[in-house]
């Protein structure tokens, strides 16, 4: 059903979206760290005195630090369109290379924990919605309220004192084991070290899948076609299989996408309290010690996580719903 | 009405617990003493005002009222008391019901792969059940495409029809139709009807819930009406025309009269809202022959030329 031309359009108009929001992010993140009490030289040199004024006044010259906001500004977009995104204070490295690695230890904390709250969120929303008013949803649902109510960094410091120092199942914090060889680290080290922050953070995902869910759930249940299925003698297993999941699911995907910055935000606070190198943990790191680069690199890479998230939900609405795809088709 | 009824509802009543104030609950009757009969070949229309429990009574038929509903009295499939466990194993199959509108389809769902489901116990294989469905579109005159329809993409005409073939798939011998015909054009609506006519006549017995008189005089081969959750009268068709002078029940003659193509002329007073329905007739308020045994008990239907009627002072 769906044309190839279309899909064209469709694409096109999110990508000028993604064009103007970035455009929009980009003078936000410039003008805000502009006006943050942050010198930019400073947190290059350090505060020892051994660099003295006059050096302090050439680097600034050199970095361009004297023009008008409006130059800088422009000379830092057309650096960061053409792919060089500087160089990072703390790191001393190009800023795309610090992103893309701790990106990918951030990136694989957080699919597992995006499926994990995934399926056990949509899985105990359907429990807790067919069931709705018994005791299995009054658990599921209180749980929830717990779980939404709880602080992810609060979380994250129970977790590791139960079952990292009173039951010593797992290694406290980092990614790796401290003083092995990067050679030596095995895959199963680091599935070790992954689970917990993983857990810690699905768990805030899986009470807004749940909640919403189940919402949805009860919705469905009480639909006119529901009840017509029941008036047709379908049982409600096949009401559950052949109706519920199917109308159910297509909401649920939506949040499960959308959720992708509550993720980022998350991982920023799991991170931190597991001491675990991702991208949440460079981020706080990059603020406190003023690596603007980096700190503007990864606030422009998390606007792509963002977007993409939802973008992804937008065209799987369209590919599953035919109310949708009809729509655009009419278009 | 000489042969026997194949489906009979006796003494009929539906009631909705509820929390009145706190903890405290309450019964509110919306069904009381509601009888109707369905005969093979025979359309059945029920006509009452909104709130009369027109719809409740399909739904109580089928077994899927509210979880805090209660329903009293008999029903009777070919002559033998029936319960709510046999309902669940006819319904779907013996009894269809026809719902009011396209909300009651699936909206992810094929229309085709809906109405399919009618077949599930035939033990056909994909192919013969798909040809089954597009022979049965066809015969309603629906085009085989729209078997790949989704529900939002049928009209309101096609969306009646294809709710039709549910349970002419199924091969009903008893069907509840809620409200068929409003929101169709006039068109639509005299095909609708025809096909209600042709399901009836190849021997399937026809409950056709409506508030619309006229479509009902189309069609029907009798005619039950409602107030306030009760069968007030059982006629005729053809008596409901002309005077009136054939009606038994002096609401029924009042309903006639009130019709734009007779007198147009209303009678004053509302029907009583459930949970108000006192114990005497449910009418005598606005009764103009009412009398004190009115108030005070309500009367038991009784069969009065081949019809029915529930009043003390029917003639």
């Amino acid at each position: 059903m769906l044309n190839s031309k279309s899909a064209v359009s469709y694409a096109s108009k999110k990508l000028l979206r993604l064009v103007i929001l970035y455009l929009a992010v980009m003078i936000l993140t410039f003008t805000l760290v502009q006006m943050s009490p942050i010198d930019p030289v400073t947190a290059y040199v350090g505060t020892s005195t051994k660099v003295g004024a006059e050096q302090r006044a050439l680097i600034a010259e050199k970095w361009g630090l004297n023009e008008p906001p409006l130059t800088r500004f422009f000379s830092w977009f057309t650096n960061m369109i053409q792919g060089d995104w500087g160089e990072s204070f703390i790191y001393r490295r190009p800023v795309m290379d610090v992103i893309g690695q701790k990106f990918g230890s951030s990136v694989a904390l957080m699919v597992v924990a995006w499926f994990l709250s995934g399926i056990i969120g949509f899985a105990l929303g359907i429990l807790a919605g067919v069931k709705k008013g018994k005791l299995a949803d009054k658990l599921i649902t209180g749980y929830c309220h717990i779980l939404i109510s709880t602080p992810t960094f609060w979380l994250g410091i129970l977790v590791i004192i139960v079952f990292c120092v009173n039951l010593g199942w797992f290694p406290v914090g980092l990614s790796v084991p401290i003083g092995t060889l990067a050679s030596e680290v095995s895959i199963m080290d680091k599935i070790s070290h992954m689970i917990l922050p993983a857990l810690t953070l699905s768990v805030v995902g899986i009470a807004s899948i749940c909640l919403h869910t189940r919402e949805k759930t009860i919705e469905i249940m009480e639909s006119d076609y529901v009840l017509f299925a029941h008036a047709r003698g379908e049982s409600n297993y096949s009401i559950i299989r052949k109706h519920l999941l199917r109308n159910v699911s297509l909401p649920a995907i939506t949040v499960q996408f959308l959720s992708f910055s509550e993720l980022f935000g998350g991982a920023v606070f799991v991170e931190q309290v597991f001491s675990y190198p991702g991208l949440g943990n460079a981020a706080v790191l990059a603020g406190l010690r003023g690596d603007m680069p980096l700190l503007m690199g990864i606030t422009l890479i998390s606007v792509l996580f963002v977007f993409v998230g939802n973008a992804i939900a937008d065209i799987l609405y369209f590919v599953i719903d035919p109310r949708i795809r009809e729509g655009a088709h009419e278009k | 009405m000489s042969n026997s009824p194949i489906f009979r509802v006796e003494d009929f009543g539906v009631s909705f617990s509820q929390y009145k104030k706190g903890t405290e609950r309450t019964e509110l009757h919306v069904i009381t003493n509601l009888d109707i009969e369905l005969y093979s070949g025979k359309i059945l229309a029920v006509v009452g005002s909104s709130g009369s429990g027109k719809s409740l009574l399909a739904h109580a038929i089928m077994g899927i009222l509210p979880y805090n509903a209660t329903v009293y009295g008999n029903m009777y499939y070919e002559g033998k008391l029936i319960n709510k466990e046999d309902i669940i194993k006819l319904r779907g199959q013996t009894i269809s019901l026809i719902p009011q509108s396209v909300n009651y389809l699936d909206p992810l769902l094929k229309v085709g792969k809906q109405v399919e489901t009618s077949l599930r116990f035939s033990g056909k294989s994909k192919e013969e059940k798909k040809k089954l469905v597009i022979e049965v579109f066809e015969k309603y005159g629906l085009k085989p495409e729209v078997y790949d329809y989704y529900p939002h993409q049928l009209s309101g005409g096609m969306a009646r029809r294809v709710l039709l073939s549910t349970a002419t798939l199924a091969n009903s011998k008893i069907i509840i139709a809620d409200e068929p015909t409003p929101g169709l054009d006039e068109a639509s609506l005299e095909e609708v009807l025809t096909d209600f006519r042709r399901i009836t006549d190849e021997g399937a017995a026809v409950l056709m819930i409506t508030h619309d008189i006229n479509a009902a005089k189309k069609i029907a081969d009798n005619i039950a009406i409602f107030y306030a959750g009760s069968t007030l009268e059982v006629a005729k068709i053809e008596e409901m025309s002309g005077d009136g002078s054939k009606l038994r029940h002096p609401y029924t003659k009042a309903l006639l009269a009130a019709m734009p193509d007779n007198e147009f002329k209303p009678i004053p007073g509302v029907q009583p809202m459930p949970g108000d329905l006192r114990d005497g007739c449910l009418f005598y308020e606005r009764c103009p022959i009412c009398t004190d045994i009115c108030k005070t008990d309500r009367p038991s239907l009784q069969t009065l030329r081949e019809g029915k009627v529930r009043c003390h002072h029917a003639t």
